[in-house]
C-alpha cells in the first residue's frame, strides 16, 4: 500500500523530536563503514560476473570534426580482441543531472579532444587497452572550434536575469561603492571510483552494475539511449566511491558496456581510465564574475550586482548556476544580476559539488570582505547588517535562516576579534599570519521520493528504495529515521539501496538525498505507526515506542500476529516551495599562514558553523561538512583544470597534477552545528548538508591571504605565483 | 601496456647483456615505468628485472663517506642513521618527494632515471620531441607552467622532476655505473643532460649499463637544507627547489653548495653561485648578486616567468635561514 504526502504547508510540530527510541541524530557510525574498509563492499567494476569481456573506450584526438573511416582490421588480429563497436548509440558526453533523457549519442560527430568515439572489447583489460590505443582512425577535421570563453558572443541565460532599480546610479551616489571582478579556473569531481559499469544480457533483460548517483534518472537515461522499456532494464549501484556530480547522469562507459554486451553475447565491463574519467565525464566549468556591491554609511547595501560568464559545449542546457544564492542573500534594492554562457569546445561542463555556490560564492565573500574594508567595519559585522527580513528579489519569507547564529557562534568558536582589520600584522619567522571569514550559503531542494518500509513479524525492520549512498549516510541515516519511528535499534534496521526493482527514490545530488528520502521513509513509518496505534486502540501521535515495545509493554512481534507489516512512502514537495526561500546558511572562519619568500599558503585552522535544518546524524553530518570545507581549501588554493590553448584538450587529467588536497593541506577543521528545526524545508524538518561545507570557504581562505600579507587577490586558485604577484614589496 | 617479455636477471652481466639490446628497459621500483608503459609513453617489448642483483646495502666508504645501494629504497635511505646524521639535506630531499608508499618502492637508482613529468610527454596523442624525435614541443606554446627556465632548447622545455638527485648534486656525490665495457664512476653533477637537440638522452647511461650505487663524500661541516616550493603540501613536484650545504667561519661564507631542482632538465648546479659567496658577509646584496648569477641566462614561457622571481626569493630564503641556523 502506498501512502502520498505532498508537503503545501510547513510542520513545525517537531514530531520526530517526540519519538521515544532516542537515536535520530545520535553520531552513529556508518553501516557500511566496515565493509568499505575491509574491502568487502563490492564497487561496480567489482562485482563476479562470470565470462565477462573487457570494454576500453577510445577517444578522439581532434577538437572538432568527424570520424570518417575506423580500420577495425587494424586491432581485430590483436590478441584477444572481440569487437570494435561503433554504434551511433554510443554516448559522446555524460546526462546532466536529472536530465532523465539519454545523453548525446552519435560517436562519429566529435565536438572535444577526448570524446570517446568506439569501444574495444578484448578478453582481458591489458589486450583491451592496447587495442584501443591501436586503433586506426580517420577524421575529416573542422577547424576554428572556438576554445577560450572570451573568443566567442555569449548568451545570456534569460531566466537568471535581474534588473531592479537602478545600479549603476546607486553605485555613482553610495558613500562606499566596489567593482570587482574574480575568476575561478575549472574543477573536477575527481572522485576515487572510477566511472565503471558492467552489463549483462537474459534475453531482453539488461542488468548493468554502475557507479551512478540517481538510479531514478538513470534508469530512464539507459533505456532511452537503448530504445528499450524501463521495465526491461535493471540498474545496481550498491556503493558508491563518490560521485560529487560527475555520477548525476549515466556516462559514456554504461551505455558502451550495454551495446557492447548486446554484441558479442557475453557480460562485458567497461571501466574508464582515470585519465579518461578526467577528459570525458564533466568539469565545472571556469567563471569570470563582475561583483558590484554599494553600500552607504554604515555598510548597509544598497545596490548588488554579480554578473558571470560561464562556459559549455554547444547543445548543453546546463549552466553553471553561479548566481544561485546570490539572488537572495544579501539586501540591495539596486540589483543587476546577469549570467552567460559562452559555447565553447572544452568537455562537457556540469554539474561538480555545489554547482553555483561553489564558485559564485567565493567571489561574493571576498567582495563582501573588500567592501568591509572600504566601510571599515569589520567583516561580520557587515554581514550581519546586511541579512535581508525576507527574499530580496522574490518577497517571500524564508523557510528559517541561520545566518545570523552561524556568523555569531561560528565567530566565538574560532575566536575572531571584532574590530577593523588590517593586513600584515602578525608574522613568525618567514610566515606571515591572517584571518579571514566568509558566510555559507547553498539552495534548499528536496525532490519527489518512494521507500518502502516493511515492519517484519520478527519486530525487525527493513527499507526499500533505489536511493544511492555515495558516501554521504545514506544507509545510517535511513536506519536511524526508521528506527526513531518503529521504536526500533537501528542495528534492527536492514536498508537496501541502489537498486533499480525497489521504489524510486530521489537520487544523491543538490544535498537533496537526505531530507527527501528520509522524509519518505517518514510517510511510511507513520503509516505503519498509524496501523499499530489502531491495533492498541490509540492514535498515532500518541503511540510511543521503544526498543520494540509500547509503553504498556506489548512487542511489536506480539502486534503484528506473525505477519509482516509494509507501506510505500511516497513524499512530494508541495506548494510551498513557492512559498518560501529556502536555503541552508552558514559561516566559514580560517587562519592561514602566507611565506614571505614563496608565496605558498597553508591553512592553519578553519572552522564553519551551519545550519542545515534537523541533524540526522552528528556523525555524517560533520563529516560531510568536513568534506565540505576540504574542498574549500582545494579551490582556494590548488585546484585548476588547465586545457590546452589548441585543441582545448584538458592537460592535467589525474590526481598526481590535479591538485586536491592532501593530509597535509588539511589542518584542524571544527564544526559547529547549529541547532535548528526546518518544517517548510521537508516533513522530518531537513535541509542539504552535503554542499553547504564547501560554499563560500574558498573566500575565507582567500581573505586570511589578504589580512596576513596584504595580497588582494581576485583569481582562484591562489597559488605561490598569484599571491607573490599580488604581495606588497 | 604493449605485451613485454619479463624476465629475472640472474646477475649483473646478464642484466647488462639484457639491457644492451633494443628495445629492453631495466626495471627496479617500477613506480614511474610502470605507469609510463600504460600510457604507452614506454613501450619495451622486454623488462629486465634487476631487483634481486643485490646492490641494496647502504654502507661506510673507506674515506668516511657512505655508498648507497643502487636498489635500497628511498624510505631506507632517508632513514638510515647515518644518512639523517650526516647528509640531512638528502633525507629531507627523498622525504619531499612523492608518498610514503612510492618511496617504500622506489629505488634510488631507478629514481635518479625517473622521467619527466611534462603533460605532453605524458600523453601519447600530443607532440613531444622527448617522446617521439621529431614530432615537436607541445609545452613551448602550451601549458607550461611546471616547465624549465635554465638550459632549455627549442625542442624541449621539460623539467626533470626529482628531488633526491637535487641534493645529490649539492653534496657532490658520484654515480657508481657498470656495463659490459666495465665499471665507471661519474659526478653526479654530469649524470643528467641538457636536451638540445637530442631531448630524448635524458642521462649518459649507455645501454647495457646499470647504476649500482651512488657515493657520499666524507661528510662536511655546515648547515643542510632542502627547500622545495610548491603548492601544495606534499605529493606534488617542485616549482622551484634548493638543495643548500652552507657553512660560515668568522661571520663569512666559507662553504656554499647550492643545487636547485624544478629549474631545468637537470637538477641545476652552477659552480658560480657558491663562489660568489665565498668568503663574503651575508647581506640581502650578496644574496641578491647569486641569484643574479644564477638567473643570469634564464627564460620563461610565459606561464612559468614566475619561476624566474621565485627562484630569487626562494634563494634569498634559503641563504637567509642557513645564516640564521650558523650565527
Amino acid at each position: 500500500m502506498t501512502v502520498h504526502f505532498k508537503q503545501d504547508e510547513p510542520d513545525n510540530s517537531n514530531r520526530l523530536d517526540g519519538m521515544k527510541q532516542g537515536v535520530l541524530g545520535k553520531p552513529m557510525p556508518r553501516i557500511e563503514g566496515l565493509a568499505k574498509v575491509t574491502g568487502t563492499a563490492p564497487y561496480a567494476a567489482e562485482y563476479p560476473v562470470e565470462n565477462c569481456a573487457e570494454g576500453v573506450l577510445v577517444t578522439a584526438t581532434i577538437t572538432r570534426g568527424e570520424v570518417t573511416s575506423i580500420d577495425r582490421k587494424s586491432v581485430l588480429s590483436m590478441p584477444g580482441v572481440i569487437a570494435v563497436i561503433d554504434d551511433e548509440k554510443l554516448c559522446t558526453r555524460a546526462a546532466q543531472g536529472t536530465a532523465n533523457e539519454a545523453p548525446m549519442q552519435g560517436p562519429a560527430q566529435v565536438c572535444y579532444w577526448g570524446q570517446p568515439i568506439a569501444l574495444v572489447v578484448a578478453k582481458t583489460f591489458e589486450q583491451a587497452r592496447d587495442a584501443a590505443k591501436h586503433l586506426n582512425v580517420e577524421y575529416r577535421v573542422e577547424e576554428g572550434a572556438p576554445l577560450d570563453p572570451g573568443e566567442v558572443e555569449p548568451e545570456e541565460q534569460e531566466d537568471e536575469t535581474v534588473h531592479q532599480g537602478d545600479l549603476a546610479h546607486a553605485m555613482a551616489e553610495a558613500a562606499h561603492s566596489i567593482d570587482v571582478t574574480y575568476t575561478t579556473k575549472g574543477h573536477a569531481s575527481a572522485a576515487m571510483e572510477p566511472h565503471a559499469a558492467i552489463a549483462e544480457w537474459d534475453g531482453h533483460k539488461l542488468t548493468v552494475h554502475a557507479s551512478l548517483q540517481m538510479l531514478n534518472y538513470n534508469i530512464t537515461e539507459l533505456a532511452d539511449a537503448l530504445d528499450m522499456e524501463e521495465d526491461d532494464v535493471r540498474l545496481i549501484s550498491r556503493y558508491v566511491g563518490g560521485g560529487f556530480g560527475s555520477k548525476l547522469g549515466i556516462s559514456e562507459e554504461v551505455v558502451a558496456a550495454a551495446l557492447a554486451a548486446k554484441q558479442v553475447g557475453r557480460p562485458v565491463r567497461v571501466v574508464q581510465s582515470r585519465q579518461q574519467v578526467f577528459q570525458t565525464v564533466m568539469r565545472r566549468s571556469e567563471t569570470t564574475q563582475r561583483l558590484r556591491l554599494a553600500a552607504d554609511d554604515n555598510g548597509k547595501l544598497v545596490g548588488f550586482g554579480h554578473e558571470a560568464l560561464v562556459s559549455n559545449l554547444p547543445g548543453e542546457s546546463f549552466a553553471e548556476p553561479v548566481l544561485q544564492s546570490s539572488h537572495f542573500l544579501y539586501g540591495g534594492e539596486n540589483r543587476e544580476l546577469m549570467l552567460n554562457v559562452a559555447r565553447i569546445h572544452r568537455m562537457t561542463a556540469g554539474s561538480v559539488r555545489a554547482p553555483g555556490e561553489a564558485v559564485g560564492m567565493p567571489a561574493l565573500e571576498s567582495a563582501m570582505d573588500v567592501l568591509a574594508e572600504k566601510v571599515g567595519i569589520d567583516p561580520v559585522e557587515l554581514r550581519l547588517r546586511n541579512i535581508p527580513e525576507d527574499d530580496p528579489e522574490e518577497g517571500l519569507p524564508f523557510s528559517s535562516h541561520k545566518l545570523a547564529e552561524c556568523l555569531k557562534q561560528g565567530a566565538q568558536a574560532f575566536g575572531w576579534e571584532n574590530g577593523p582589520r588590517k593586513p600584515r600584522q602578525r608574522r613568525e619567522g618567514e610566515w606571515w599570519i591572517g584571518i579571514g571569514m566568509a558566510s555559507a550559503a547553498r539552495v534548499h531542494n528536496v525532490s519527489e521520493a518512494k521507500a518502502r518500509v516493511t515492519l517484519k513479524a520478527d519486530g525487525t525492520a527493513l527499507v526499500e528504495t533505489d536511493m544511492t549512498d555515495i558516501g554521504t549516510g545514506t544507509y545510517t541515516i535511513l536506519a536511524q529515521i526508521a528506527g526513531e519511528m518503529l521504536g526500533l535499534d537501528p542495528k534492527r534496521v536492514l536498508v537496501e539501496l541502489g537498486d533499480t526493482r525497489h521504489p524510486r527514490g530521489p537520487g544523491s545530488g543538490g544535498s537533496w538525498g537526505a531530507a527527501s528520502i528520509g522524509s519518505a521513509v517518514y510517510v511510511a513509518c507513520k503509516a505503519i505507526r498509524e496501523e499499530l496505534a489502531t491495533k492498541i486502540g490509540t492514535s498515532e501521535d500518541k503511540l510511543e515506542l521503544n526498543e520494540g515495545r509500547t509503553p504498556t509493554g506489548e512487542s511489536l512481534t506480539d502486534l503484528l500476529e506473525g505477519k509482516d507489516l509494509a507501506r510505500e512512502g511516497h513524499y512530494e514537495p508541495g506548494d510551498i516551495e513557492d512559498d518560501y526561500t529556502a536555503s541552508g546558511f552558514g559561516a566559514f572562519f580560517a587562519e592561514v599562514r602566507v611565506n614571505h619568500y614563496t608565496g605558498e599558503t597553508r591553512v592553519d585552522r578553519m572552522l564553519g558553523a551551519f545550519g542545515f535544518g534537523r541533524v540526522l546524524n552528528a556523525k555524517t553530518a560533520r563529516s560531510q561538512c568536513i568534506g565540505g570545507i576540504t574542498w574549500s581549501i582545494g579551490l582556494a588554493l590548488t585546484e585548476a583544470l588547465e586545457f590546452d590553448p589548441r585543441d582545448g584538450h584538458l592537460v592535467n587529467c589525474d590526481l598526481a597534477e590535479y591538485h586536491v588536497p592532501v593530509h597535509r593541506d588539511v589542518p584542524d577543521l571544527d564544526v559547529v552545528l547549529v541547532e535548528e528545526r526546518d518544517g517548510a524545508a521537508s516533513p522530518i524538518q531537513a535541509k542539504g548538508i552535503g554542499e553547504l561545507g564547501m560554499c563560500g570557504g574558498a573566500a575565507a581562505i582567500a581573505n586570511a591571504i589578504y589580512n596576513a600579507c596584504g595580497a588582494r587577490l581576485y583569481d582562484y586558485p591562489m597559488t605561490p605565483d598569484r599571491v607573490l604577484a599580488g604581495m606588497p614589496d | 601496456m604493449r605485451p613485454f617479455q619479463y624476465t629475472r636477471a640472474p646477475s649483473l652481466a646478464e642484466a647488462s647483456n639484457l639491457t644492451a639490446g633494443e628495445n629492453t628497459l631495466a626495471i627496479a621500483g617500477g613506480t614511474n615505468l610502470l605507469d609510463l608503459m600504460k600510457l604507452q609513453v614506454e613501450t619495451p617489448g622486454q623488462l629486465a628485472d634487476i631487483n634481486r642483483l643485490g646492490y641494496a646495502d647502504i654502507e661506510d666508504t673507506d674515506d668516511g663517506g657512505l655508498r648507497l645501494g643502487a636498489l635500497a629504497t628511498n624510505t631506507e635511505t632517508a632513514v638510515h642513521p647515518r644518512v639523517r646524521s650526516d647528509y640531512p639535506v638528502l633525507s629531507r630531499a627523498i622525504l619531499a618527494g612523492a608518498t610514503q608508499q612510492l618511496r617504500n618502492k622506489a629505488t634510488n637508482g631507478g629514481n635518479l632515471c625517473q622521467r619527466t613529468r611534462c603533460f605532453y610527454f605524458t600523453n601519447i596523442d600530443q607532440p613531444c620531441n622527448k617522446r617521439e624525435p621529431g614530432s615537436g614541443c607541445g609545452a613551448i606554446d602550451g601549458i607550461a607552467k611546471l616547465h624549465a627556465i635554465l638550459g632549455t632548447s627549442d625542442q624541449c622545455i621539460a623539467t626533470y622532476p626529482g628531488d633526491m638527485a637535487v641534493a645529490l648534486s649539492a653534496l657532490g656525490a658520484t654515480v657508481e655505473i657498470s656495463g659490459d665495457k666495465g665499471e665507471r664512476s661519474v659526478p653526479v653533477r654530469d649524470f643528467h643532460c641538457l636536451p638540445g637537440d637530442t631531448p630524448w638522452i635524458e642521462n649518459i647511461l649507455e645501454r647495457g649499463e646499470i647504476i649500482t650505487g651512488i657515493v657520499l663524500p666524507a661528510p662536511v661541516g655546515g648547515t643542510q637544507i632542502y627547500r622545495k616550493v610548491r603548492e601544495r603540501s606534499s605529493y606534488a613536484f617542485a616549482l622551484v627547489s634548493v638543495a643548500a650545504i652552507i657553512e660560515l667561519t668568522d661571520g663569512k661564507f666559507s662553504r656554499a653548495d647550492l643545487a636547485f631542482g624544478g629549474l631545468a632538465h637537470k637538477p641545476w648546479h652552477d659552480p658560480r653561485v657558491g663562489e660568489c659567496l665565498l668568503g663574503q658577509v651575508p647581506s640581502d646584496a650578496l644574496f641578491d648578486k647569486a641569484a643574479d648569477i644564477l638567473l643570469e641566462d634564464a627564460r620563461g614561457f610565459g606561464e612559468n616567468d614566475f619561476k624566474i622571481p621565485l627562484t630569487r626569493r626562494t634563494l634569498h630564503a634559503v641563504l637567509s635561514q642557513a645564516t640564521e641556523d650558523a650565527a
